[in-house]
């Protein structure tokens, strides 16, 4: 059964419909991409999944349970996590802060201790700049405190929403290496992207998003040798 | 010496009333003008306590009613003022919120009438050419504030505060209950306002419906000069107000002229520090 299943999603900001009906889902342990330009819809597709905005029509169910009108601060609860676009990790509190929100919904002393541990073997560098301003981080560090942050609630899906954005080539590779080890460990992911190449390498499964649509869908092998792919997102 | 301790005590109930505006500010991320007025429905609560006597046991029960008044109030008009116009315009919210001010002036007249009277709630005597009153406002005071930014950096609900002040999104996709901080923000500030309208009635033994207009703004003013959302800012800019003001009063000669110069000293502030004494520039994110 799929975990996260999304039927005839529609959301619109104002009169301008930007999510068109759009249908997917996400099984249990997978990968799952959603790529696709500037403008076709990823983001907001993202927000409307946390209940930040309002979806107009469609449902979302989460591991059977409807979550369609669900308050955003309680899917956490239940098992749904997100990177949000951007990182907004929260630059005027310490690493450590950061991670202690990120684990938030649950009272733990004992998992909080395990889990903290966990990220910091994870990232080595996040337990040198524990007691550190969050602001001060440089983007990548904060792409990375920003996954832990999502982590620390030990979700069974995990949102990333353009994790690679802004960082250097480096960066990108640690944490796409850090997206396959959590899926490896058993956390399912939703992962939106730009960089199509990158998400479609390491995708079981993937959706192509234009201006609202899926247009087309398929494995993540298939869908880098797929012509019509690799000539509008992958350069060719 | 004594005009001194006079201005700290004084400072220590605008710090109190401006914790109010720049935590809702902070949180919220709105300017609530009816925070003056919940200081106003404090003292009348006082005033009423004590009609039914004025023994030492009234005086403990009219404070411990004040408070809860007060917090239910300020809780109350955030539920049914301010939370239906979430996500709506700032200006929308700024004018509902003086339009909650003269609602509750506007009661207060109609149950109490326009005119002032007399509250018999000070603490008499002094030591040393220095009022009780003013000791035990300066204690009060400062437990108070020191608990405040113990709760706020220590606690799992204070760091759950500050995450909001801060994105609002993000809190709530780590599990923050966004609505409930809120409410909860405005329950404190009008606490805070309950005990400042218990000092404020120790030094100015009298209740009016606009009484809490004055202290209201000069409170917002040393909010603003502390730099609004910083809740340290909003204590220093209070104690410095309140020293300013009663400088300036035990000096004759400039002492009629004593609101123009804590307000002067607004705009200076301003001029220099654009964002208030401990106030942080938004950074702007690419």
């Amino acid at each position: 059964m799929a975990l996260l299943e999304v039927k005839d999603l529609e959301v619109c900001y104002g009169l301008i419909k930007a999510v068109k009906g759009v249908s997917f889902e996400v099984n249990e342990g997978e990968i799952v991409s959603l790529i696709g330009a500037n403008g076709a819809g990823k983001t907001t597709i993202m927000h409307a999944l946390n209940g930040i905005i309002p979806k107009s029509a469609g449902s979302v169910t989460l591991g059977g349970t409807d979550i369609t009108g669900t308050a955003a601060h309680k899917l956490i609860t239940m098992g749904m996590a997100q990177v949000p676009e951007g990182r907004r990790i929260f630059q005027e509190l310490t690493v450590f802060d950061n991670l202690k929100l990120g684990y938030f919904c649950k009272k733990d002393k004992e998992e909080f201790n395990t889990k903290i541990e966990e990220m910091y073997s994870y990232f080595p560098i996040l337990k040198e700049r524990s007691k550190q301003i969050a602001g001060t981080l440089s983007g990548g560090e904060q792409q990375m405190l920003a996954m832990s942050r999502a982590l620390m609630s030990s979700p069974k899906l995990l949102l990333l929403d353009e994790p690679s954005m802004g960082l250097s080539p480096l960066y990108v590779s640690t944490i796409f290496d850090m997206i396959k080890t959590v899926n490896a460990s058993g956390t399912t992911v939703l992962l939106v992207e730009q960089n199509a190449k990158k998400a479609l390498s390491i995708a079981h499964r993937a959706y192509v998003l234009d201006l609202g649509r899926i247009t087309k869908t398929g494995t993540g092998t298939e869908l880098l040798n797929d012509e019509s792919v690799r000539a509008a997102y992958l350069g060719g | 010496m004594s005009t001194l301790i006079d201005g700290l005590s004084l400072g220590a109930i605008y710090a109190l009333i401006a914790l109010g505006y720049t935590m809702v500010y902070g949180i919220a991320k709105m300017l609530n003008f009816a925070h003056g007025d919940v200081i106003m429905v404090g003292a009348y609560t006082v005033f009423t306590t004590l009609m039914m006597g004025n023994g030492i046991w009234a005086k403990i029960l009219a404070v411990v009613v004040t408070v809860v008044v007060c917090t239910v109030l300020g809780v109350c008009v955030e539920k049914c003022a301010y939370r239906p116009l979430r996500g709506a315009s700032p200006l929308a919210v700024l004018i509902t919120a003086i339009g909650v001010s003269y609602l509750l002036q506007g009661v207060a007249q109609i149950s109490f009438g326009a005119k002032s009277h007399p509250v018999d709630f000070t603490i008499k005597g002094s030591v040393g050419g220095i009022n009780y009153h003013t000791i035990v406002t300066l204690i009060v005071a400062t437990v108070i504030m020191v608990s405040l930014t113990l709760f706020v950096n220590f606690t799992r609900t204070g760091r759950a505060m500050v995450a909001v002040s801060e994105d609002r999104a993000a809190a709530q996709l780590m599990g923050v209950n966004v609505n409930r901080i809120i409410m909860l923000t405005f329950a404190i500030g009008s606490a805070l306002a309950a005990c400042a309208s218990l000092f404020y009635l120790m030094q100015i033994p009298s209740v009016s419906p606009t009484l809490g207009s004055m202290p209201g703004i000069k409170a917002f003013t040393a909010a603003v000069i502390g730099g609004i959302g910083s809740i340290p800012g909003a204590m220093i800019g209070g104690v410095v107000l309140g020293v300013i003001e009663k400088l300036a009063l035990s000096i004759p000669v400039i002492a009629p002229y004593t609101t123009a110069i804590e307000f002067s000293f607004l705009i200076i502030v301003l001029l220099v520090k654009p964002t208030g004494l401990l106030g942080k520039k938004r950074r702007e994110k690419v």
